[in-house]
């Protein structure tokens, strides 16, 4: 990392809010600029860490993956055939399906 | 006799099993206490109806000669991240207003399979993020504590699981459930003058508690004292087919094996904890609990954990970057919130929804870590981030081959009053800074009252441990609260 | 092999330009629970039905993997020879859409599940190594539906979850003819190895045709991605059109746009998807959900193991047993097909003679009756018998081609068939002999002729016969006993 080469400006604010999917006015975004940077500009001391040869962490504690039977429905939590719960807190659900405004594919 | 919302866990389960009270007097008193305290604002939901319906099965069970549970006749408060079933849940967000969950988390389950009832849903930083409870949706909670010089400034109760330690130390409920992503169970305990333990990453199943960041959260018991959070601890951990990292041990009898002889026990005290600008009465706490170690039989080393600076820098990239992805879910598709503005497309009700929904802080840690991850940063900082987190984690490695546990404070400031730090997030941050190296690398973690500061706030103590050594980090704890002896509690104003 | 076909080349008003053709094939693991959550993973139920609380993506949800479908993977990863790793792990890939619950796919970008492979495939008379690139194992999504309402879609989730294989190949091949061979040499694999049905028109398996051109010996050119192409027929006309529509741009002086485009069944054209601005930046991180996925020695063996004889060495074992080349490349085509065949060499048929049978008569006997193999009314061991009573002398050829035509009808074995209708073929010299001497009575013209030396006339005295006997004297009798009494 090139200490304090990163820095946001009103334009990548928007940008990263379109690809988080959170609609962000101009006055927002020039708000969040300094705070943005503030931040980011604090973590960037991160780069002076010397990390050569060092793996990233993949598991916290020791531990690895356990994998399932292929069995349906074993455990109610997790299995199908529960649709009524599923549907149960959509904004908007007709005929079994949950809906959403048209999308042109 | 006295009052019952005085006692605490281990008393009220004793008392029930030996007839001394009926459970439902428990739980008649505590859900009177808590429909008095709204101006804590602790809670989100009040379920009073919960908590009786355990009681009176508790006092069915001793009527009828039956064995009782381990938690039987016990009411709790349960973190509104925990999912309920049939019960709102919300993570204090308004992205989820009216999510009634159609599940019961597999920690509150544990829970009620093991008799405990729940008085109510305890409000939070919303999702979790924050570190003074001003981040909920639902209004900040207050903690029942007051300054001595006069002063009525409302004060921080800590965060995230603010409604969790504000109802503890006010006596509305003798335990509740926190959850611990970088200090969330520990800094509001010590903030109020409770217990708080995080256990190792995977000792509680994850399975229906809404995630933050799936590799730092964890679950954990906040109550009065160390014994307390022992037998809560018991109840709520354990192995879960249905969370891939939880861990396949049985569960130790921490209750049964406390003992806070500390002798043939090396206590480590990290030079790096000491910070810049650290107040002065912090250090004499740190001083006063080393003291209290030696007391106990305990040989005291210092050791070095070098990273440890880094820790913060760390975690602020980790955990929001798993939290952009785990939020992704809140879209307005398939519950919760809709925003769906007059002729908005797909992804428009996205963003509407996104942007009505989630709570500005939210929103902040969202936009940085969807930035660490976008293109061309992903490795500069994620990676680099995730190598750091190795070597924090190495470091505690190292310090284990001189040390049993470790001594540190728990947050660098007593109880801050609410408003003082949400204007500068990155000063907010700060407050974590002993919490967070220990969620790094997944080591359990307790918070314990060690005294009161100049104002007449509590300040806690926090003991971290070897991976899966709960025992030793309760151990240690009890050790502290015996010697601290802090009865302090907070005079009911609300 | 010699390469006896011209490379295939698009004329161009300004040359001819080379076609550079990569395939990313998403192949459904057969599994009867999904990736990451126990629902089903059957075709075709109520919508929402075969949802679980983690398919949904409700908050809290946590993914727990599937062995089996780690298995196939592995196991198809072998079958192409690939390199398996040991130590893999998930992914996340960001993006938001109504048929991605949680946000994000779980995927592999970084640690594979399966490395390097390769497929050999016969495009005409050419044989080629394609290589394969990686196979990691990921999330289907659910299914949007947008004709059921005219302001909202519907969003099916029984997908949602289910496993795939994404197999990526290498950009080696260079004509549409060699990429259908290639899927269609993947598909019977993934079929012998049962790890998908390959069943593509229910969407079983799709294809991201990669295409660029080139003139031939340059570089490689910018290429476009053409999602979800849905049959072997389909993906060669995509090819098609895409490569003249980009010679067509680049001859009229324009440049490729690497994008993502779609194609159109009805008019076998492609178009451009309109561009998401963002739909390129996936923000990809490991699964904090997820452990790193390790494999043991003991898993290992058994996905070995379990793994059956595979095209290629089946084909070139029925080959060394004699029989042809084309023989055996039809009978190893489809998996069903060679289990059907390897039963009858089981069940103690003469390789030969079985694989010219089931070629020519069983083939042409299903496809007249509508069948396919596995639902022959013939079992292969009632063909074994069949066949064995023609080597045995016991049935002439045509006798044999009677008896078939009873065994499908009525699925009985041919022996009771021989035995009740008495179809059996005689060796009985005593009846020959009287009959070739009631033949020679009736036609004292044609043995005059015979004796005066037109020796062609054996023929019709063998002719004769066999008609007087109904077909059912063996042959070489009759010719022997024939040349005894012509003299
Ligand atoms: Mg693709
Ligand atoms: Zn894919």
């Amino acid at each position: 990392m090139v200490a304090g080469a990163m820095s946001v400006d009103t334009v990548t604010v928007k940008k990263v809010a379109s690809l988080a999917r959170i609609a962000i006015d101009d006055a927002a975004a020039e708000r969040l600029v300094p705070e943005l940077n503030n931040i980011l500009g604090w973590i960037e001391q991160l780069g002076e860490v010397d990390t050569s040869g060092v793996a990233p962490m993949t598991a916290v504690i020791p531990n690895t993956l356990r994998l399932r039977d292929d069995v349906v429905n074993a455990d109610p939590l997790t299995g199908g055939g529960i649709r009524d719960a599923v549907l149960a807190n959509a904004p908007q659900a007709e005929h079994g399906f949950f809906t959403v405004p048209k999308v042109i594919e | 006799m006295t009052d019952l919302t005085d006692l605490g866990i281990r008393d009220i389960r004793d008392g029930v099993r030996t007839g001394t009270f009926s459970a439902r007097e428990v739980a008649t008193a505590f859900n009177d206490a808590v429909s008095r305290a709204k101006p804590l604002n602790a809670f989100l939901v009040e379920t009073p109806d919960h908590a009786l319906a355990a009681a009176d099965a508790a006092d069915a069970a001793r009527a009828a000669g039956e064995e009782l549970k381990p938690l039987a006749g016990v009411p709790i408060g349960m973190k509104d991240l925990f999912c309920t079933k049939g019960v709102t849940t919300t993570a204090a967000s308004h992205i989820l207003e009216g999510f009634k969950p159609q599940y019961e988390s597999t920690v509150s389950q544990k829970l009620w399979d093991a008799g405990a009832g729940m008085l109510g849903k305890l409000n939070m930083d919303q999702f979790a993020m924050g570190s003074s409870n001003e981040t909920s949706a639902f209004g900040n909670v207050i903690s029942p504590w007051r300054s001595n010089d006069g002063s009525t400034a409302p004060l921080a109760p800590g965060g995230s699981s603010g409604g969790s330690s504000s109802a503890v130390a006010a006596r509305l409920c003798p335990g509740a459930t926190g959850t611990d992503t970088g200090g969330s169970i520990r800094q509001p305990a010590a903030f109020t003058g409770i217990s708080g333990i995080k256990p190792t990453y995977g000792r509680c199943s994850r399975w229906g508690t809404i995630a933050f960041a799936s590799s730092l959260d964890q679950a954990g018991p906040m109550a009065r004292d160390v014994r307390d959070c022992a037998i809560m601890l018991e109840a709520m951990s354990g192995f879960d087919a249905k969370d891939a990292t939880s861990l396949d041990l049985p569960v130790p009898q921490w209750e049964q094996s406390l003992n806070a002889n500390m002798a043939g026990k090396r206590v480590g005290i990290p030079r790096e904890y000491r910070v810049d600008n650290m107040p002065e009465e912090i250090e004499a706490l740190w001083q006063q609990g080393i003291a209290w170690m030696k007391d106990a039989g305990a040989e005291i080393v210092e050791v070095s954990l070098p990273h440890t600076k880094y820790a913060l820098p760390a975690y602020y990239i980790i955990a929001p970057a798993e939290a952009s992805s785990n939020l992704a879910r809140y879209d307005g598709v398939r519950y919760g919130l809709r925003d769906l503005p007059e002729g908005a497309n797909l992804q428009e009700m996205y963003a509407a929804t996104r942007a009505a929904g989630f709570g500005d802080e939210v929103k902040r840690r969202i936009l940085i870590g969807t930035y660490v991850l976008s293109a061309g940063f992903y490795d500069a900082y994620f990676t680099q981030a995730s190598k750091v987190r190795t070597l924090i984690a190495r470091d505690f490695e190292k310090a284990w081959e001189s040390c049993d546990v470790l001594l540190t404070p728990t947050a660098p400031s007593a109880a801050f009053a609410l408003g003082e730090k949400s204007a500068d997030p990155l000063a907010m941050y700060l407050n974590d800074v002993f919490t967070v190296p220990s969620s790094l690398a997944g080591l359990p973690a307790m918070s314990v009252p060690g005294g009161l500061d100049r104002k007449g706030l509590p300040l806690g103590l926090q003991v971290i441990g070897k991976a899966l050594d709960e025992q030793g980090v309760l151990n240690a704890a009890l050790a502290l609260e015996e010697r601290a002896g802090f009865a302090a509690r907070p005079q009911a104003w609300w | 092999m010699a390469d006896a076909t011209a490379p295939y080349r698009i004329k161009g008003a300004t040359g001819d330009w080379e076609v550079v053709i990569g395939l990313e094939v998403h192949a459904q693991v057969t599994s009867n629970a999904k990736l990451f959550s126990g629902a089903a993973t059957a075709f075709g139920a109520e919508p929402n039905t075969q949802v679980s609380l983690i398919d949904a993506a409700m908050p809290g949800m946590l993914p727990v993997p599937n062995r089996e479908c780690i298995r196939q993977a592995v196991r198809t990863g072998m079958a192409i020879d690939a390199q398996i790793n040991k130590w893999s792990r998930f992914d996340r890939k960001n993006y938001f859409y109504a048929d991605l619950p949680q946000g994000y796919q779980i995927s592999q970008l970084y640690h594979p599940l399966v490395g390097e492979g390769s497929i050999e495939i016969e495009d005409g008379e050419t044989v080629k190594t394609i290589g394969v690139e990686r196979i990691h194992v990921e999330q289907d999504a659910g299914k949007l539906m947008h004709d059921q309402h005219p302001t909202r879609s519907y969003v099916d989730l029984n997908r949602s979850g289910v496993a795939l294989m994404e197999i990526v190949s290498r950009p080696d091949m260079r004509s549409p003819s060699e990429a259908g061979a290639y899927l269609r040499k993947l598909r019977a694999i993934l079929r012998y190895v049962g790890s998908c049905d390959g069943n593509m028109e229910e969407g079983s398996m799709r294809a991201d045709v990669n295409v660029s051109v080139r003139r031939p010996g340059d570089e490689f050119g910018t290429r476009t991605e053409t999602k979800n192409v849905n049959s072997v027929r389909f993906v060669m006309a995509a090819i098609e059109h895409e490569a003249n529509r980009q010679v067509d741009v680049l001859e009229s002086g324009g440049k490729i746009v690497q994008e993502t485009r779609l194609f159109n069944a009805d008019t076998g054209t492609t178009r451009s998807m309109r561009s998401k601005e963002d739909a390129h930046d996936y923000r990809y991180f490991p699964d904090p959900d997820l452990l790193p996925l390790e494999l043991d020695d003991a898993f290992l063996e058994e996905c070995r193991a379990s793994l059956p004889e595979l095209p290629d060495a089946k084909r070139k074992r029925y080959e060394a047993a004699g029989i042809t080349p084309y023989n055996a490349d039809v009978l190893t085509a489809e998996v069903e097909t060679a289990r059907w065949f390897d039963a009858l060499l089981e069940a103690g048929a003469a390789p030969v003679a079985a694989s010219n049978w089931v070629a020519g008569e069983l083939f042409g006997a299903l496809n007249r009756i509508g069948k396919d193999i596995t639902e022959s009314p013939v079992t292969p061991g009632q063909a074994a018998e069949l066949l064995a009573l023609v080597a045995d002398g016991t049935l002439s050829g045509s006798l044999a081609k009677q008896v078939f035509e009873v065994m499908l009808e009525t699925g009985d074995a041919p022996g009771k068939i021989v035995e009740e209708r008495g179809l059996k073929q005689t060796s009985d010299t005593g009846a020959i002999e009287a009959v070739i001497a009631e033949v020679l009575a009736k036609n004292p013209n044609q043995l005059e002729q015979y004796r005066a030396g037109k020796v062609a006339l054996f023929g019709f005295f063998v002719g004769q016969t066999m008609k007087a006997m109904g077909g059912k004297a063996n042959p070489g009798v009759v010719n022997e006993l024939l040349k005894k009494a012509l003299g």
